[in-house]
């Protein structure tokens, strides 16, 4: 089983979200980076049980510039056995997607894994992006999945419930919660992540379709209005009202 | 002259509300454009549910009738709405950014060379460019994002957007794309829904607890609510976590993002993870014991007290406001 998974980095939720550059770029100065949750802990994880009964490898690959290295090497303390950096800042999806597709097409993964969604842009659109470009079935949002020979089989989420399908490999998956429970690295795994071979690749040529003009941050809420709990005919009536929401 | 491309979803024999969203959104995008709307649905719908698309501005109704579409399928989606697109020369397409549009978003702008914009809340901007809006860092913040293409894919934030009427002729056009057996690529074996209960990302009212309420027993004041409202229920991660409610009402940062018009949070703390998933959402309303509790920094409503009390009283109140 050769899996390859798809680790972005992302914003840790605490950072503080400001603009700079008239509010053109996203200030960076203060934010703690992370890997991508819904890589680490359900992509990356699931990747490696099944590597684990199955036997295999687990490839991990990311593009973006020489920040990602402790990224990367924090999927090799996990458990990961390399990884692959494709050297390209990108900020369209579309690149992403293009960037690892020609860097998979002819290593004859089995499976590809990445994540819900980047929790900084909010796209979940890489997934879906690159199962096109490698022309693989793609299940997104999957919550469990196991491989049964040449057959994944999948519960993905759908609306008010749960689907439970099955595709031939190779194929892509978004993983999402339910899928793994994260893991901790160990001291053993810290110290052989330091010596596994991270691959840092040229990236090809690709176009980015789209650009962020400007970003804006969200009007402060007027602040909140108070009530008691002998009040709940009148907030009933500002929710009716003044929210009109009911 | 190019038009729009809607592609509609729809679940026993209606049409779901995410894609009326994205139907009145594109009219009013054809209206600021000058240009017509055409609609993408499933042929075994009734012309009478059809009907109801002309009725939120499709100039045309394109319909498939292919059983094997009955199962969800991304590639075989994808492929379906991109040959649609170009022979009816659309070089717009709209879908919702729902379940199912999250998975064929990507795909569709792939097969049309089209830059994508995931997660749209406001029509597109034409005066410099094409620029739309969306919400990135998980609600924290906005982006104006312009694309570069000729062809472009919008994906509408379900609840973004509200319906309008806005009647126009709809014509309904058996079209007549075969798709080739070799897009289907997915089998699903078994389809498990919570019956009766509405979706959450499709909600417009929601009501949602957190470990303030001390355990699970004590959902039914909740539920009573939700059911008074017509809401739907919603709670915090710790509370999936000790499997006090099922894992997919679990709202946040590694849950579901929701942006309903009203919002009621009991027993909840307002960590950031938490906000990060609701803090889109029109109105919200906290109850808390905790003044301090960070929630209601995010609150539009704000009742500082126990939950035992506090609900069963807000239940009696809109019982008196439904009448009942
Ligand atoms: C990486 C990461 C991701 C996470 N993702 C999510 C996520 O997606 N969603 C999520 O929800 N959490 C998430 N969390 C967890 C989050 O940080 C909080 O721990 C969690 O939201 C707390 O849940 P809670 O508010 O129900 O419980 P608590 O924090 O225990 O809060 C309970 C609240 O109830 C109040 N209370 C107590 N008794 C009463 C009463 N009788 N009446 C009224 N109020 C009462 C208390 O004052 C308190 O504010 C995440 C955490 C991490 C680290
Ligand atoms: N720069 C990147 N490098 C590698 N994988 C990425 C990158 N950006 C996104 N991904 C993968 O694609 C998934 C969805 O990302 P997004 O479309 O940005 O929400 C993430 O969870 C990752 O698995």
């Amino acid at each position: 089983m050769k899996i390859l998974v798809c680790l972005s980095k992302a914003p840790d939720t605490t950072s503080k979200v400001a603009f700079t550059d008239n509010d053109s770029k996203f200030l960076e100065d203060k934010v703690t980076w992370i890997v991508n949750p819904y890589d680490e802990w359900y992509a990356l994880v699931r990747a490696l049980e099944l590597k684990e009964t199955l036997g295999g490898t687990v490839t991990t690959i990311s593009v973006g510039g020489a920040d990602y290295e402790p990224i990367i090497r924090k999927a090799f303390a996990i458990g990961a056995d390399d990884g692959v950096r494709i050297d390209l800042v990108a900020n369209d999806a579309s690149v992403v997607a293009e960037q690892i597709a020609a860097y998979a097409q002819d290593k004859g993964f089995d499976l590809i894994l990445c994540g819900k969604e980047t929790i900084d842009y909010n796209g979940s659109q890489v997934g879906s992006l690159l199962s096109a470009a490698l022309d693989l079935p793609y299940i997104s949002l999957a919550t469990k999945l196991t491989i049964n020979g040449t057959l994944a089989e999948v519960d993905r989420e759908i609306e008010g419930g749960k689907e439970i399908c099955e595709v031939s490999l190779p194929a892509l998956i978004s993983c999402q919660k339910g899928m793994a429970e994260a893991r901790i690295p160990n001291m053993k795994g810290i110290m052989a992540a330091r010596t596994k071979p991270l691959q840092v690749v040229a990236p090809v040529e690709s176009a980015s379709l789209t650009e962020v003009v400007k970003f804006e941050l969200p009007a402060a809420k007027k602040g909140c209005h108070y009530l008691t709990a002998d009040q709940m005919d009148e907030l009933v009536r500002l929710l009716h009202e003044e929210a009109k929401v009911i | 002259m190019s038009s729009i491309l809607v592609f509609i979803e729809s679940q026993n024999n209606q049409i779901k509300k995410a894609s009326l969203e994205a139907l009145t959104y594109a009219r009013a995008h054809a209206n600021a454009a000058n240009t017509s709307v055409f609609a993408l649905a499933d042929g075994h719908l009734s012309s009478e549910v059809l009907s109801q698309l002309g009725q939120y501005g499709a100039d045309k109704i394109i319909t498939l009738t292919d059983d094997r579409l009955n199962n969800f399928d991304s590639k075989a989606y994808a492929y379906m709405i991109a040959e649609v697109a170009k022979t009816n020369a659309c070089d717009v397409v709209v879908i919702s950014y729902n379940i199912c549009g999250k998975a064929i978003a990507g795909r569709v702008a792939k097969l049309l060379n089209a830059g994508l914009v995931a997660g749209a809340i406001d029509t597109p901007d034409t005066s410099n460019g094409f620029v739309v809006k969306k919400g990135v860092f998980s609600g924290k913040a906005f982006a104006y994002v312009r694309i570069n293409t000729n062809n472009k894919v919008i994906a509408l934030t379900p609840n973004a957007y509200k319906t309008e009427a806005c009647p126009k002729a709809g014509a309904i056009e058996a079209g007549n794309l075969n798709v080739p057996a070799e897009q289907f690529s997915v089998k699903v074996k078994d389809t498990q829904r919570s019956s009766g209960k509405i979706p959450l990302t499709e909600a417009e009212l929601v009501v949602s607890g957190g470990r303030g309420l001390k355990g699970p027993e004590n959902w039914g004041m909740l539920e009573e609510t939700a059911q008074l409202l017509n809401a739907a229920t919603a709670c915090s991660r710790a509370v999936a976590d000790v499997h006090w409610r099922p894992h997919e009402e679990h709202v946040g940062q590694t849950g579901i993002t929701i942006r309903p018009n009203l919002y009621i949070a009991v027993g909840i703390s307002g960590a950031i993870q938490h906000l990060a998933g609701v803090n889109q959402s029109k109105t919200i309303v906290v109850i808390n014991t905790d003044k301090e509790a960070p929630f209601f920094s995010a609150a539009d409503y704000g009742i500082v007290g126990d939950a035992f009390e506090v609900v069963p009283k807000l239940n009696a109140a809109i019982k008196k406001f439904k009448g009942q």
